[in-house]
């Protein structure tokens, strides 16, 4: 009475909503990672201060939101100007370092992160705050006979809408073109009469702007709290060396396959998952340092290939 | 040829820093004692920290985790087997130095940034398996309940704050001694030698990723020492004592100190727990807001650390080159170096267009 493809469904039944968080929690990576791609890729900088940025958008969304649309748009474009704003301040601090090597820029920005996750702390209080999400978004779907939150189906069609601006701006706007030649070449790119300075503005403001939307979209499901800054750091750095720094799709499916891990890993096997994330990032790391393929640039200002 | 005031300074600086170490634990009270222990054990991990990032040329946030393997090596065979110090430093060096060993085909093979990547990765994977390995580790809560150390066949147990502080002085300054003698002989040449021009090593015949292998085993027994004294130091180990926060503070502490010297990764190291348990003491609650900012004063002030700012300021007084450059520490990216600062003579650092 029953067909042939019912074991089957029941056996992928359990699976499928941790599955479907996988990619929300996968795409808000993706926005939040990108910034530092972003980053590392076009300025030549380690931003360890990439996840408080997230958080700054976090705490915007906490405190301005308040159940209604208008307070959710709101505090996107403060969320979005408050992360843009301490991207430019940054590339402020960084100015003066920035001939110098990643060790020096790692220190300065791993310094503002716990100056700014402080400053957080001491503003808004050691404990998580809730977010307050539009009624409409509030509840739950129906999705395959499961409930499902309505706002991470939301989350998802807004990031993936998100993730397709920033493929097109990237391959098909002048901007874009720009950002290539830079990850390509920054020499030439300064050579051929654009100001590095600017570029490294514009780039660490971009990025700052990239994680507020992420705070800002994302605090109902990465959520303000002190810890917030480290955890978006650091599953942004696992992102940044799976999918290397060439390519907005590379990005994106190393995203995707970190929030995979995250949600429907610890579902599928629970003691092998947390080792699952570190374990890839250092073979990936491992097997590309030996020069293997030349498919993630290694420049050499930032140790050889050899 | 007499021999150089700094010199002199830093020789005379080094005999007061000992002469006041020991005399602290009759100074100060039982829990600024023990906090002393505790910073000697960091300041270990700090040193082994200097020499993989500053004489090796691997700048690494992974040190914790030799470190926590030595420490639970001495826990278990301080619960289990027996309470002699000298047995339960000897196998947290062995735990350290064979963890170590187990990063090296990990490590050996990048430079640079890719390096402090892979070492955060097997950092953050040390601290899970420390807090899922239960039957083991005790899991997040940790073990306890470890007997007062011996520290050899015969002695007494340590029972108090000041002869654990003392013991752990003694153990600290003899693997001191022995890494400065060990950085003095060719072996400190060589490693020095492949961080400043590998490609140039390695057309002379050397084997350049046999030495930097050595250098990290060395350095993760040096790190399982500190470990199991460690747990001599505080009878209690949790994966707390290993997160990302420790290694970034080792690496803060080996930066401050000049990055190269042993001495400077100590005091440096000093300086950093000082500023989080001691000031954020009386500052409560803003302990990361003063390490933050002391991350960012020492990017501004110290690129190249404290002791060899003040080796470049000397430099630069005297209107020359300054002798004995062979010990500075090169720019590590190949970047252009910093207005002012004296350019590395003669060889250029690695990855400057070298190929090979």
């Amino acid at each position: 009475m029953t067909t042939r493809a019912a074991p089957l469904t029941d056996a992928i039944d359990p699976y499928l909503i941790p599955a479907l968080d996988g990619v929300a929690y996968g795409l808000l990576l993706f926005v939040a990672a990108s910034g530092l791609v972003l980053c590392f890729g076009v300025a030549n900088i380690l931003n360890l201060a990439h996840g408080a940025l997230y958080a700054v958008g976090a705490y915007t969304v906490a405190v301005l939101a308040d159940a209604s649309w208008g307070s959710l748009a709101l505090a996107l474009v403060v969320g979005v100007a408050a992360g843009a704003g301490a991207g430019g301040v940054l590339a402020g601090l960084l100015a003066p370092v920035v001939r110098r090597d990643h060790l020096t820029q790692a220190l300065l920005t791993f310094g503002v992160a716990l100056v700014g996750s402080a400053l957080l702390v001491a503003a808004f209080g050691p404990d998580s705050l809730p977010v307050r999400i539009p009624a409409a978004l509030d509840g739950t779907v129906e999705v395959a006979g499961h409930r499902y939150p309505a706002y991470r189906l939301g989350f998802i069609a807004v990031a993936g809408l998100i993730a397709v601006a920033l493929t097109l701006v990237v391959a098909r706007t002048r901007v874009g073109m720009l950002v290539r030649a830079t990850v390509d070449d920054a020499d030439m790119v300064a050579c051929l009469g654009v100001n590095p300075a600017r570029v490294r503005l514009g780039v660490l403001v971009a990025a700052g702007a990239l994680a507020g939307v992420a705070g800002v979209l994302g605090a109902p499901i990465i959520g303000p709290a002190p810890t917030t800054a480290d955890t978006v750091l650091m599953l942004g750095l696992v992102v940044v060396v799976l999918g290397g720094l060439d390519s907005v799709r590379n990005t994106l499916l190393a995203a995707l396959a970190v929030g995979e891990i995250q949600t429907l890993g610890v579902a599928l096997t629970p003691a092998v998952a947390p080792f699952l994330l570190f374990t890839a990032m250092a073979a990936v790391l491992a097997v590309r340092s030996r020069g293997v393929p030349a498919w993630w640039r290694f420049r050499p200002r930032w140790g050889g290939t050899t | 040829m007499t021999p150089r005031p700094s010199r002199w300074l830093v020789r005379a600086g080094a005999v007061a820093a000992l002469a006041g170490a020991v005399a602290a634990p009759w100074l100060v009270d039982p829990y600024t004692t023990s906090l002393l222990a505790r910073t000697l054990v960091l300041g270990l991990v700090g040193v082994s920290v200097a020499i993989l990032t500053g004489v090796a040329g691997l700048p690494t946030l992974g040190q914790t985790g030799p470190f926590a393997a030595g420490a639970y090596a001495g826990a278990l065979v301080g619960l289990h087997v027996c309470p002699i110090g000298l047995v339960q430093v000897v196998t947290g060096a062995a735990a350290g130095a064979l963890f170590a060993a187990l990063t090296v085909p990990l490590v050996v093979h990048a430079r640079g940034v890719v390096v402090l990547m892979i070492t955060l990765a097997v950092g953050e994977l040390t601290v899970t398996a420390a807090s899922r390995w239960r039957s083991v580790t005790g899991g997040s809560d940790g073990l306890a309940g470890m007997p007062a150390v011996r520290p050899v066949w015969g002695m007494g147990v340590l029972d108090s704050d000041r002869e654990r502080y003392l013991y752990t002085l003694v153990v600290v300054a003899a693997l001191l001694a022995v890494v400065l003698i060990v950085l003095r002989t060719p072996a400190g040449l060589l490693l020095r030698a492949c961080r400043d021009d590998e490609a140039r090593m390695r057309a002379s015949g050397h084997r350049v990723t046999g030495y930097l292998a050595a250098a990290v085993v060395a350095t993760g027994a040096l790190a399982g020492v500190a470990g199991a004294l460690l747990v001599s130091v505080q009878q209690y180990v949790s994966p707390a004592d290993f997160g990302f926060e420790v290694s970034a503070l080792l690496l803060l502490g080996a930066v401050i100190g000049g990055v190269a010297s042993v001495g400077g990764a100590i005091a440096g190291t000093a300086l950093v727990i000082a500023v989080r348990d001691w000031l954020s003491g009386m500052l409560p609650g803003h302990a990361p807001l003063l390490l933050g900012g002391l991350f960012v004063v020492t990017a501004y002030l110290f690129p190249r650390g404290v002791v060899s700012f003040s080796a470049g300021a000397v430099a630069l007084l005297r209107g020359g080159s300054r002798p004995g450059s062979a010990r500075r520490v090169p720019d590590r990216s190949g970047a252009d170096p910093a207005p002012g600062a004296p350019v590395p003579a003669r060889v250029g650092p690695r990855g400057s267009g070298v190929g090979t």
